[in-house]
């Protein structure tokens, strides 16, 4: 009999309700949620993302622009709701990438053990000693500067941290009594793993994913900021914080002012979500008492 | 064998790792040096003429025993966007990284520490609430963001901070070069004009460069502090009648120091990668300003060797790390 680990595994209304009760994780709910809504709506907007001339240049947040207007007379809340569109997808695929990876790597070294497990996370040490930012930049500079090489690198850094949590799981549940029964009928290992030892791993995976969500957005806009991601005129937040950096200290402080607070809310909503969600999960993964 | 030595022998294979990680992410990727080198309009000859000259078109184990060879003899490549070998470039603009660095950790520590002590003390009180929402929010925010905010604010608007130019007035001349860093220099030469310049130059970066750091520094302070306070000891050290400072700063703190110092060399690689972001958006002439530099130049050399910096001084400060949480508590030297 599979031990009921999590609360997410047995009873999923349980823990949707609990989540809803944590105050912590519906803020970040609201903030996500918000942000995907926002990502939703553009097409609704009167103004394009790209549009040049869409009022005139560098006006104030007003009626007819309520984040104001660019250098070059284009909508700043269409193109921060579009930059939140980018910004999604890309931390979706970059956390996608991690995960793909991540998990089957670490779970495998994990439960196969042995020689394979341990070069597998001597691996991971290794490239947990990069800073994530700094590797990213190596990485996308490598395969050259656009959307797709930051999300891949975004990817790539996440790796590790997938397969480490994916290895201390595995490592303790393939002690566990149901994977002796396992073994026992006979099973194919492979069977236990994928059946058994990954959907109870299920619960600390699932925290990381939401707060590699965060990491996911920040280095991504961090690295188009600096000129290896997104590219000009592309409506991302990098690209516009980095657009508008020039207008700084002449005092046209929205083009950069909105595109940040998008990075920063979205952020701390998958943070927020991501610490109420491990509280819900698994309260003894919690880091704060 | 004894502890320092297992522990220098441990970092040999990590070190050998990181370089193969750095090979295979500049040889092995789909990118093409070659043909970002001679640029994307560039005739195929030429890119193969670049290959050659590059050593690309050897054969991969002999191009890396080349890279170790030059690593080895202290060759990080060639910057021909300034037209300097990197190592030069590096020599330059270190002493301005590690006074950046060093000052946010340091702000860090001061305002994380305290912070999280304060949290852990008064646990559940609303100050406790209040800290813990500020490392949240500090944490989440973005470091490129947060330093054109303050230049924004402080030196647009309120006209507080000095030019975000550079580490001190461009009419002032740099203190004597002692140790490289501007504010100790100046300290040492007795020359105040300069420390005061110097001082207003590091304090505004080195705030934004802290701000994640303190945050997850407060955060874990907290919670070790939580782990030690109700242990026994604490008990008894109370009922003994000490002052609560004491008991907290000499009984608890020190307990919960192994913790703490394990953060702050975790934070010191963060604290790399944001100098990136927040040298290039005060102009600090440091590597970090540098090396986003070499990146929109397509010079990529400069961005490698950073990153096997980076990872080198990770290694070493959290050998460092461990030594000293030796010292503090050697039971950690069994493990």
């Amino acid at each position: 009999m599979p031990e009921p680990t999590t609360l997410a595994r047995t009873r999923p209304t349980t823990a949707w309700r609990l989540l809803l009760r944590n105050r912590i994780a519906v803020v970040g709910l609201v903030f996500v949620a918000l942000w995907t809504l926002g990502a939703l709506v553009v097409p609704l907007s009167p103004y394009g993302a790209a549009e040049t001339g869409a009022g005139p240049l560098l006006s104030p947040p007003g009626a007819d622009h309520l984040f104001g207007t660019d250098n070059f007379g284009r909508d700043i809340l269409t193109r921060v709701l579009a930059g939140g569109r980018v910004s999604l997808w890309t931390g979706l695929l970059a956390v996608g990438i991690s995960l793909v990876i991540g998990v089957p790597l670490g779970g495998l070294a994990g439960f196969l053990g042995g020689r394979f497990g341990n070069v597998v996370m001597r691996v991971m040490d290794v490239l947990l000693a990069f800073p994530p930012l700094v590797l990213a930049m190596a990485i996308a500079a490598s395969l050259g500067a656009g959307m797709t090489s930051a999300m891949v690198a975004v990817g790539i850094v996440g790796i590790p941290e997938f397969a480490r949590i994916m290895y201390s799981q595995t490592v303790s549940l393939r002690e566990r009594d149901f994977v002796d029964a396992g073994h026992a009928i006979g099973l194919p290992r492979m069977t236990i793993f994928a059946r058994h030892v990954v959907p109870n791993a299920f619960a600390p995976i699932l925290v990381r994913a939401t707060l590699g969500m965060g990491y996911a957005i920040l280095t991504a806009a961090s690295l188009s900021f600096i000129g290896l991601g997104a590219q000009p005129p592309l409506a991302e937040w990098g690209v516009m914080i980095s657009d508008g950096r020039g207008y700084i200290i002449s005092g046209e402080w929205w083009m950069t002012t909105f595109p940040g607070i998008a990075i920063a809310t979205s952020i701390l909503g998958f943070n927020l979500l991501g610490d109420g969600l491990r509280d819900v999960l698994d309260p003894r993964l919690r880091t704060s008492r | 064998m004894p502890y320092i030595a297992r522990r220098i022998a441990a970092m040999i294979p990590a070190l050998l790792g990181v370089i193969v990680c750095i090979f295979l992410i500049t040889r092995v990727l789909p990118g093409d040096p070659a043909r970002t080198f001679a640029g994307e309009q560039a005739a195929p000859s030429v890119v193969e003429q670049v290959r050659r000259e590059m050593g690309l078109d050897r054969p991969i184990w002999e191009q890396f025993f080349r890279y170790v060879g030059d690593l080895l003899r202290g060759d990080l490549g060639f910057s021909w966007h300034t037209g300097r070998t990197v190592v030069e470039e590096f020599a330059t603009r270190l002493p301005a990284t590690i006074e950046l660095s060093l000052a946010a950790l340091v702000l860090a520590l001061l305002i994380g520490v305290p912070i999280g002590i304060i949290s852990a003390t008064r646990r559940d009180r609303p100050i406790d609430h209040v800290s813990r929402v500020l490392s949240l929010v500090g944490a989440s925010m973005p470091l490129f963001w947060l330093g054109l905010m303050v230049i924004y604010l402080f030196y647009g608007q309120l006209g507080w901070q000095p030019a975000p130019l550079g580490r001190i007035d461009s009419g002032l001349n740099p203190p004597t070069s002692i140790t490289g860093l501007y504010v100790v220099d100046s300290l040492l030469t007795g020359d105040l004009a300069a420390l005061r310049s110097s001082l207003a130059h590091l304090i505004w970066p080195a705030m934004v460069l802290a701000t994640g750091s303190t945050a997850i520094i407060a955060r874990m302070t907290r919670s070790a502090m939580l782990e030690v306070i109700d242990q026994d000891y604490i008990r008894t050290a109370r009922s003994k009648g000490l002052p609560p400072l004491t008991v907290i700063g000499k009984h608890a703190l020190k307990n919960a120091a192994p913790v703490t110092m394990t953060v702050v060399g975790l934070q010191f690689g963060q604290l790399l990668g944001g100098a990136v972001i927040t040298e290039t958006i005060f102009t600090w002439p440091g590597l970090g300003s540098y090396v986003t530099d070499a990146v929109l130049a397509t010079d990529y050399a400069p961005v490698q060797a950073f990153t096997l910096l980076a990872a080198v001084v990770y290694l070493v400060v959290n050998l460092l790390v461990d030594l000293f949480n030796g010292v503090l508590d050697p039971r950690t030297t069994h493990a």
